[in-house]
């Protein structure tokens, strides 16, 4: 349980639930609600309008200005409508349980908030950039004409008042689900025996196993192939859990560095 | 080593961020691990009584440590809020931990420096450059623990390595630019730092390649961190030879050599900042070691 519940690990005393987001990627249409939904509520700027060529998917990635991207997958398969089988998934920052970005933050911009995720303060913020190569899942970004970073809030603001996320609230077939992280794993569990037994052997979950290297994600997802053809890694995994084992080697090498330059002095005086 | 076509990738885009850091942040590095080589110089020198070198490293510590911080700044993107890194004191932040360990240095290395110009309070001017001597070599190390802590797999993997890469540069490039300034009388501890220190630079080069195995060790070995790689190499063998052998009776191989040295050690670090690009640029480096961890093959 108190894997799950990085709000109290983090100082908050009475909190509600922690939040989240199940992506079914099994029921995604791909139309992109989704992104339009988050640039709108967020007043997140347009990051280039470009023809990518990579299937429908002319956003690309996450970045510091785009919050929800939905890839496109098209795989040649005998049965399916035109031979061909439609992978489509809405990404998003992944709350994660052992979030790197929060952990490596010098300024302590990026916190917890009281529902589990992870936010950026603006105000706060000095665009240092070490989140950046920390984050396992490439999500966090500096938006560079204004100096800091920026990443998906899970819509703190509308949290507070109560309401759902602008992506899951404009999701039409309910492939973004927002709700209590706990019930929405349940969910998923079932939803992924449902697929089973319909046959989709490929249907697995990502990122709703609080012993993998993050701890578990916050935003999880139902895969129907490995997570590497979403563009997701396989095995993420928060470096600093090897912290301890790190400052050890630096230690060694800092000591070895004081008694090379020691026996230099102490060697030949002249 | 496996093979590009059987790592499965989305259009073979990346998956990691490319770092945001410019060049500013290699060149940080070098100058704070020599700036922390120089201040042990400094405080060897101050203990044996070699007035000269102590002054001398002195002045280079203070020099690099003002480079260095002055880069660390111009690469923020909001400059202007360097002292929110004086926030808070996080322990799981290596940059947090860097920077209190960088104030700290600074503080007393310039203290130091003070007593020793104003001839004032010299036993605690000789405290001060103690303190500095003695925080320099977390100052040298936590830049490689910095890299180390982040999710670019040619940074992370060698993560028992690179602290030692950075030490022995600190201490290689600290000795060069001693033995370049200093008269070859004096430079004596200077010369033996810097002959030690280019031959553990050089071995633990070698050790990170071994560690990091073909496949990741790629990162380092191709494209523009291989090339700056092989630069260093040879900037640092030549130049130690030069400055151990012919540096002792010649002053024109002392500066040569001590120079080419700390160019050595300054190059590494851009090889090691580009293999870390280029490691984040393409995904089957994220991909495949990831997949052998997991057990599920290729
Ligand atoms: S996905 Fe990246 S940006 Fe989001 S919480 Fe995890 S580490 Fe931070
Ligand atoms: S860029 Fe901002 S949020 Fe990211 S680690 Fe630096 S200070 Fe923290």
């Amino acid at each position: 349980m108190s894997a799950a519940d990085p709000a109290a690990i983090a100082g908050w005393e009475a909190h509600p639930p922690r939040m989240g987001f199940f992506t079914d990627t099994s029921v995604c249409i791909g139309c992109k609600a989704c992104e339009v939904a988050c640039k709108e509520w967020n007043n997140v700027p347009e990051d280039g309008l470009a023809w990518l060529g990579l299937s429908y998917d002319n956003t690309g990635s996450l970045g510091a200005s785009t919050w929800r991207h939905v890839a496109f997958i098209e795989q040649p398969q005998a049965g399916q409508d035109h031979g061909i089988r439609w992978l489509m998934s809405s990404d998003v920052c992944k709350h994660c349980t052992s979030a790197a970005c929060l952990e490596v933050c010098p300024t302590g911009s990026l916190i917890r908030t009281e529902f589990g995720t992870v936010v950026v303060q603006q105000d706060i913020c000095n665009g240092c950039g070490y989140c950046v190569s920390a984050c396992p899942f490439g999500v966090i970004d500096r938006r560079e004409e204004d100096g800091r970073v920026w990443k998906c809030t899970l819509c703190y603001d509308r949290l507070k008042d109560d309401l759902t996320p602008a992506c899951a609230k404009a999701c039409p077939t309910e492939s973004i689900q927002f709700g209590p992280l706990l019930e929405l794993r349940t969910r998923a569990e079932q939803r992924v025996d449902s697929l089973q037994a319909q046959g989709e052997t490929g249907a697995r979950l990502y990122g709703a196993d609080p012993s993998d290297g993050v701890g578990g994600t916050g935003a999880f997802f139902l895969l129907l192939d490995d997570p590497e053809v979403y563009g997701l890694p396989p095995k993420p995994a928060s470096t600093t859990r090897d912290l301890p084992s790190m400052w050890k080697s630096a230690a060694m090498a800092a000591l070895s560095l004081t008694a090379g330059v020691a026996a230099a002095f102490l060697g030949r005086r002249r | 080593m496996v093979p590009d076509a059987e790592v499965r990738t989305y259009y073979d885009r990346p998956i990691l961020k490319q770092p945001v850091w410019t060049w500013l942040v290699p060149a940080y590095f070098f100058t704070g691990g020599l700036a922390a080589g120089s201040a042990m110089l400094a405080a060897g020198a101050r203990l044996t009584g070699n007035r000269r070198l102590a002054r001398q490293s002195r002045l280079v510590a203070l020099g690099a440590l003002g480079a260095s911080t002055a880069l660390l700044i111009k690469d923020l993107g909001r400059p202007g809020r360097f002292y929110n890194m004086f926030r808070v004191l996080k322990p799981t932040s290596p940059m947090s931990i860097g920077s209190w360990a960088l104030g700290a240095f600074g503080s007393a290395a310039a203290a130091g420096m003070a007593s020793d110009v104003l001839d004032v309070l010299p036993g605690l001017g000789a405290l001060a450059d103690m303190a500095a001597g003695g925080i320099a070599p977390a100052v040298a190390t936590y830049t490689a623990v910095l890299l180390a802590d982040t999710a670019v797999p040619a940074w992370h993997e060698a993560r028992h390595e690179l602290p030692f890469v950075f030490a022995a540069s600190a201490a290689a490039s600290a000795g060069g630019v001693a033995v370049a300034l200093t008269p070859p009388s004096e430079a004596g501890p200077a010369r033996r730092v810097l002959g030690a220190g280019a031959l553990a630079e050089l071995a633990a080069v070698e050790a990170l390649h071994r560690r990091l195995g073909p496949e990741l060790a790629a990162t380092y070995e191709q494209g523009l961190a291989g090339t700056l790689g092989t630069w260093s190499k040879a900037l640092t063998a030549v130049g130690a030879v030069t400055a151990v052998a012919g540096g002792r009776r010649f002053r024109p191989l002392a500066v040569a050599g001590g120079l080419a040295t700390a160019a050595g050690g300054a190059v590494l670090r851009f090889a090691i900042f580009e293999a870390g690009k280029a490691a984040a640029r393409d995904p089957k480096y994220v991909v495949g070691p990831q997949r052998r961890e997991a057990g599920v093959g290729g």
